[in-house]
């Protein structure tokens, strides 16, 4: 999510050498950049695109998994993806508050998201089918997002981070109940054993591609790691996912569908088979199943709601209004 | 001796009828809730949508589970809720209406808040501990749907002419299944004499006042009362329950007697 939000982020800017020196200063010094500080504009660029990215993607992520709120086997379940859901907006929320001490609006940014200009995270754009793929997008999905988001806790930006630690901490409750959804599902029948393993099959590699592709040698010299925004290179993070999620496929008596993957003693860490980066560019461009009709869904229920929005807005001037005129009255 | 067991007997079925028809109540009103997930005409009205069917789905499994013990035959809250056929299901035709537009939704939650917020009250005071208790959680979750709702009355009803106009429309829908709300049957007859129950008929002043105050204020009127429909709590639904519960019932249905 987080990687996918800085592919193609313009961190060009055009301030002088003694203001980014001033700048690199205090990031250097590990200070937290508030929204009022001078910043460069290429520093508060990359965050909209990534927070604002981020955002999106807490929303169009709702889709996949409100698809089995109706559908959920017990009322528990469904008392806790309804949560989750919901949770995710609240996300989004507080992810478009930040952005918004960028000086962006949420109704600017819901518009580049209509239009198809900003991105949203590539996974979710593959389809839940079962009931098992929402113990694996838990699982997965908030497994491979935690990653990312622990990092950015310590992210250069004062409102993002703090966001991002709120946010970290009812994602790893959604992990650890997907997780519980998969336990249930191998500790069942030979069918929900064949449903979390398809489900894992499934979801395996994009949640892979969920960090974003290689970015070789030149990670270092990348404007957003030196500006303390990213931390961390997509192939670490990565690998820190697959070092976590191999164990817990095991304990579950799952089989990762990758016949290259296999403990490397030296670097005490698994080397992975090869990732189909053709799928993810595919995927990322809007080819992907679920592309148009997540974009689809969203703007349908942005128009639906516009006579609501406007009725909102209408309402509440007509009583400043009568307030107004009430108050004058008074005098 | 037996006469003192056979009372017991009856008034265990007619509680457990009582107890369940709550709970359908609130199950299948969560569920219509609860497909305006994502689909607000906001992202507050999101999460508000999804906190108020929680609050729902929460109330709805106190009393599933609740009816299972009084029924005592084993069945668990989610044997209760998934595993009946459409005739069983007792709960108030209001609440498996569809979601509509957002003003039909509105106005039948506000509908049956304004009722369920006396009727909790009321609740509250039952001689049945359990219901006292599952009585005294859910009618501060009502106070703040009524609140929330009342709120959203006054603003499309007093907002623009579309939004005037849709709420118009939305009381004309729905008005003709609110007089089920009031209906006293021989099941809530007899937990009103047992100190259980609630008399429901004795909410209409209330519901009544509640819904007209807020719909003055909304520039809005509660339409005339005309034949009022009636069915739910014997089982004769609209066709509109039979897909509801296609969809609930799906993975019970498909995988029977699993654990998720």
């Amino acid at each position: 999510m987080y990687s996918q939000g800085l592919i193609g982020a313009d961190g060009q800017t055009h301030e002088d050498a003694a203001f980014l020196a001033a700048f690199q200063a205090r990031i250097d010094a590990e200070q937290k950049i508030e929204p009022n500080d001078p910043m460069p504009e290429g520093y508060r660029k990359t965050l909209v695109r990534q927070i604002s990215q981020h955002a999106h993607s807490e929303i169009i992520g709702m889709q996949p998994e409100g698809n089995w709120i109706s559908r959920a086997p017990s009322l528990r379940r469904k008392a806790a993806l309804l949560a989750k859901v919901q949770d995710e907006g609240g996300h989004g929320l507080y992810l478009y508050s930040a952005a918004e001490t960028l000086g962006v609006s949420r109704e600017e940014m819901t518009e580049q998201l209509l239009s198809g200009a900003a991105k949203y995270s590539s996974i979710f754009n593959y389809p839940a089918l079962t009931w098992a793929d929402i113990g694996a997008i838990g699982w997965l999905v908030d497994g491979a997002a935690i990653m990312n988001q622990i990092v950015l806790c310590r992210c250069s930006y004062g409102p993002y981070a703090r966001a991002m630690i709120r946010i970290c901490k009812e994602e790893s409750f959604h992990q650890r109940q997907g997780y519980e959804i998969m336990i249930a599902l191998c500790n069942g029948s030979k069918e929900q054993k064949e449903l979390a393993q398809d489900a894992l099959n499934r979801f395996w590699w994009p949640s892979l591609m969920m960090f974003g592709p290689p970015e070789g040698d030149s990670v270092h010299s990348n404007q957003s790691m030196i500006w303390k925004i990213k931390r961390f290179s997509n192939d670490d993070l990565r690998d820190k996912f697959i070092n976590a999620s191999v164990p817990q496929a095991e304990k579950l008596g799952l089989t990762i569908p990758d016949s290259d993957l296999k403990w490397n003693e030296a670097k005490q860490g698994y080397d992975h088979g090869e990732i189909d980066w053709d799928e993810f560019w595919r995927v990322v461009k809007g080819d992907g199943i679920c592309n148009r009709e997540r974009l689809k869904n969203r703007r349908r229920v942005d128009r639906d709601g516009a006579w609501v929005r406007e009725a909102a807005m209408a309402h509440a001037q007509k009583r400043r209004a009568r307030m107004a005129s009430a108050r004058i009255a008074a005098e | 001796m037996s006469g003192t067991c056979e009372t017991i007997m009856a008034s265990n079925q007619t509680l457990f009828s009582y107890v369940l028809r709550l709970a359908d109540d609130h199950l299948i009103l969560s569920q219509r809730l609860g497909e305006w997930c994502g689909e607000a005409p906001t992202l507050e009205e999101d999460l508000a949508l999804a906190n108020i069917a929680l609050d729902l789905i929460g109330q709805a499994r106190a009393l599933y589970a609740y009816a299972g013990q009084v029924e005592g035959k084993g069945r668990n809250e989610d044997q209760l809720a998934f595993m009946r056929y459409e005739r069983d299901y007792q709960n108030l035709l209001i609440t498996e209406q569809p979601n509509g537009d957002f003003a039909h939704t509105i106005v039948r939650q506000f509908f049956i808040s304004a009722y369920m917020d006396p009727f909790w009250r009321r609740m509250e005071s039952s001689k049945d501990e359990m219901l006292a208790a599952i009585a005294a959680k859910a009618s501060k979750e009502v106070t703040y749907h009524l609140r929330h709702t009342s709120e959203w009355v006054i603003r499309l009803g007093d907002g623009t002419r579309e939004s005037h106009e849709r709420m118009v429309e939305a009381l004309d829908d729905l008005m003709m299944f609110t007089g089920e709300l009031f209906e006293m049957d021989a099941v809530a007859q007899e937990m009103l004499q047992s100190g259980v129950g609630v008399d429901a008929s004795d909410l209409k002043a209330e519901w009544q006042h509640t819904v007209q105050t807020i719909l003055q204020e909304a520039t809005l009127e509660l339409p005339k009362a005309g034949h009022m429909q009636t069915g739910g709590r014997t089982g004769r639904h609209s066709e509109h329950l039979g897909h509801i519960l296609s969809e609930l019932q799906y993975m019970q249905r498909s995988f029977p007697g699993l654990t998720w």
